[in-house]
């Protein structure tokens, strides 16, 4: 036994040795860069430039990578970035020249606004016809620079490795975010020694800053000393996978805390110190208490303008401490008192022996009396209707409890997007994917098909509108061709909701554009294989939840949802956090 | 809140030598909304290094965001930020005029000679001036020439030396000593 097994390793070795003496094609180096990244799933649709990069992917498909075709270059890019937030590891995503590329750029943008790591490989003409407006080609590079980390363009061989490399380090250090590799066909097909070296530094760029501990001193003293201190927690440290350090740090210092939308989730949502979700359809206590703050300690989230509302009335009594991996996002929309540039995980742990054990016992009760404040007059009725149509934080609610916050939970962009961040309560770190900073319609679909095979033990539960479904309903065909066990609501109430919300409020309830005409979504799921069923009346909603969540195989639950219900509460553009509107 | 006045900044970033930075950088001015007054592209005094100097006006705010932003983009080592009394900087400027126009009146000649200025190329047809100066002085002198019809006018971005006495060099050494302590720390980390 052990002999056999010590000639299996030999033979691995000489494997190796040979495959760094013997060429091989550029599209088998770029493969082989992928696997000693680590990289297990890739996500993608071929096309003419990228074909010899497929025809290696042939021999080693389903042995050491595995690759998911969906039905649309953006479904494969959103498919990738949920896949990345739900395992942490950098997505992958190919995809053909021209428009190949081109559809990947709403799944670029997205990823770069959410800061998630993703590397995408776009296959370009031969090089010896860039630039001469040949079949097929675009140039992505400069499509793509305003929304990636970094980009390049490979037209010899030989670089494939170390570019790879360069761009995991990129995509996946310091603040994360989308790199373009852009691969010629002839760079493809060319052969080089394979040699692999892991990036671990490059001159122009050093994400990992070391603390300053003045900074850190000044810090401690603002809080042992505030009053009235909130924590706002963000995306950062999820990222930064600091979900503990966050709980110790909170735990002794005994401030409250409330999440951006990016940053649901990194907090359990039952813990006692827990106030809510920040911004413009957030909980009306974390959005008032702001402006009566004496101390925020800004922690991963760079104040974007659904969180602060009007920026001259934000945050007027309080002290601000900003911890940020971002340079360029200190002091940019904000300004800060400290800032506190370095990695929020280690900035907490830091923080964490400067600070002293404390508690705002009659702080934190404000927070409660806003929570009943809010309780009695939106959420009671938004989640516990006793008659009329279904609403749509009711279902949300149930499936809260039916699943006790341990799902993964996907959402499209809209109304129903407010509704799920509000009020599913998160129990574990990563378990919301949603499209926060570009909130790009469509993302829900696909979403929910990279979560599925990142996480394919958890249940995956898609809320979609009725208009965000049908932008990628094409990813119906991935489902069906990967027999993915996902769970898809549509809360359907035939309007594109959040637009018609602001039509009603705004623009003397002109609905221009807004009515939906919607098909037989249940009869399209089954064309999918896709076990579908629509209700319409509040006695068959707990029945269906149970049903479909006991389901083993995709299925797709319709709800008749309220036509013009809206969501509140709600800060109206151009008001300031503390005229957030409870109806 | 910071001062809202508009001035003029000359910022100096030093990059990596490769294709489509200019692209990177401007865009960040472009999505600003900040026009560039002028810009120069050139090797820099350290081997593969490249340098930009970019001329903007814009308030001490807006240059304190974009000043962060540019140092975001991966290819980009440095960036400083200077006023022009921080700098000794220079603008060179050529002015094309007819040959025919000089040998008619000795005006040309002592227009040239007073404002320091120098005959580059001398043809049958055309003379070329140079000048080097600051933006008022190569503007008073195509004031000054204007009259006798100025054929063509260019004038360069800004060459500037900073009068800061920490050098680029210094800054290089202590980011590839910053480089080297964290790669020690990442192989530490991954080993416990």
């Amino acid at each position: 036994m052990i002999h056999q097994l010590s000639t299996t390793f030999q033979k691995q070795d000489n494997m190796a040795k040979t495959r760094k003496k013997e060429k091989i094609t550029g599209a088998k180096a770029l493969l082989y860069s992928l696997i000693e990244e680590k990289v297990e799933t890739i996500f993608g649709y071929p096309g003419g430039a990228i074909m010899p990069i497929y025809n290696e992917l042939y021999d080693i498909e389903d042995k050491k990578l595995k690759h998911i075709l969906t039905r649309h270059e953006q479904g494969a890019a959103h498919a990738a970035q949920a896949y990345a937030m739900v395992t942490g590891k950098t997505g992958v995503c190919f995809a053909t020249s021209g428009p190949g590329a081109t559809n990947l750029v709403t799944g670029i943008a997205n990823a770069y606004l959410d800061s998630v790591p993703i590397v995408f490989i776009t296959a370009q003409v031969t090089s010896t016809l860039i630039g001469s407006d040949a079949f097929q080609e675009t140039d992505i590079l400069g499509i793509s620079m305003p929304v990636t980390k970094w980009n390049y363009q490979i037209t010899q061989a030989e670089d494939i490795p170390e570019i790879i490399s360069k761009a995991f380090y990129i995509a996946g250090s310091g603040r994360p975010g989308p790199v373009v590799i852009d691969i010629t066909k002839d760079a493809q097909m060319q052969t080089l020694a394979f040699n692999y070296q892991k990036c671990t530094s490059l001159r122009s760029y050093n994400p990992n800053i070391p603390l300053n501990p003045s900074d850190i001193e000044s810090a401690a003293i603002l809080i042992n000393h505030a009053r009235k201190p909130l924590i706002l927690a963000g995306h950062g440290i999820l990222l930064s996978k600091a979900g503990k350090e966050l709980m110790a740090f909170v735990e002794k210092t005994g401030i409250p805390v409330a999440s951006t939308l990016l940053g649901l989730s990194v907090f359990p949502s039952k813990h006692p110190l827990y106030t809510g979700l920040l911004g413009m359809h957030g909980n009306f206590g974390p959005n008032i208490k702001t402006n009566e703050a004496d101390l925020l300690i800004a922690i991963g989230m760079r104040f974007d303008d659904r969180v602060t509302g009007d920026l001259k009335r934000y945050a007027t009594n309080a002290n601000i401490i900003h911890i940020e991996i971002d340079r360029s996002e200190l002091n940019k929309n904000v300004e800060v008192d400290i800032e506190i540039h370095g990695n929020a995980k280690e900035a907490l742990i830091a923080l964490f022996d400067q600070v002293e054990a404390n508690s705002y016992p009659e702080w934190l009760s404000e927070f409660k009396s806003c929570n009943k404040i809010e309780a009695d007059k939106v959420i009671k009725k938004e989640c516990y209707p006793s008659q009329g149509e279904i609403k749509m934080g009711e279902i949300v609610n149930l499936i809260s409890e039916k699943t006790q916050g341990e799902a993964i939970i996907i959402t499209d962009v809209g109304q129903h997007q407010m509704a799920t961040a509000r009020y599913y309560k998160f129990n574990n770190p990563n378990s919301l994917i949603t499209s926060g900073g570009l909130g790009t319609m469509g993302f829900g679909l696909p979403a929910a098909i990279g979560a599925k095979v990142g996480k394919p033990d958890v249940p995956v539960i898609a809320f979609i509108g009725d208009g965000g479904f049908q932008m990628t309903i094409q990813e119906l065909g991935t489902i069906l061709q990967y027999k993915l066990p996902v769970k898809i609501i549509i809360l359907n109430n035939n309007y594109l909701g959040m637009v018609r919300q602001w039509q009603e409020m705004f623009f003397d309830k002109r609905y221009a554009s807004t009515k939906l005409v919607n098909p037989d979504f249940i009869k399209i799921a089954e064309g999918y294989d896709i076990s579908a069923k629509q209700i319409k009346e509040r006695e068959n909603l707990e029945i269906s939840i149970d049903e479909m969540l006991s389901c083993k195989k995709p299925c797709l639950l319709e709800i008749m949802v309220e036509k013009e219900g809206n969501i509140y509460p709600m800060i109206e553009p151009g008001s300031s956090v503390s005229e957030i509107k409870l109806c | 809140m910071q001062n809202i006045m508009k001035k003029e900044f000359t910022i100096s970033l030093f990059t990596e030598h490769n294709i489509g930075i200019l692209n990177q950088v401007t865009i960040i001015f472009t999505r600003r909304q900040i026009n560039i007054e002028s810009i120069t592209a050139s090797a820099s005094a350290v081997k593969g290094i490249h340098k930009l100097t970019i001329v903007v006006n814009t308030t001490e705010d807006m240059i304190d965001k974009v000043q962060r932003q540019l140092e975001k983009i991966i290819d980009v080592l440095k960036v400083f930020v200077h006023t022009n009394d921080e700098i000794i900087y220079q603008e060179i400027a050529l002015y094309k005029v007819r040959t025919t126009e000089i040998m008619t009146s000795n005006k040309i000649e002592s227009i040239v000679r007073s404002s320091n200025a120098r005959f580059l190329e001398i043809t049958p047809e055309y003379v070329v001036i140079e000048k080097t100066g600051h933006k008022q002085d190569t503007t008073d002198l195509l004031n000054k020439l204007d009259p006798y019809g100025v054929l063509q006018f260019v004038r360069s971005g800004r060459v500037a030396i900073t009068k800061q006495t920490k050098e680029l060099m210094a800054y290089l050494k202590e980011m590839d000593e910053a480089n080297n302590q964290s790669a020690v720390n990442s192989r530490q980390s991954t080993k416990e």
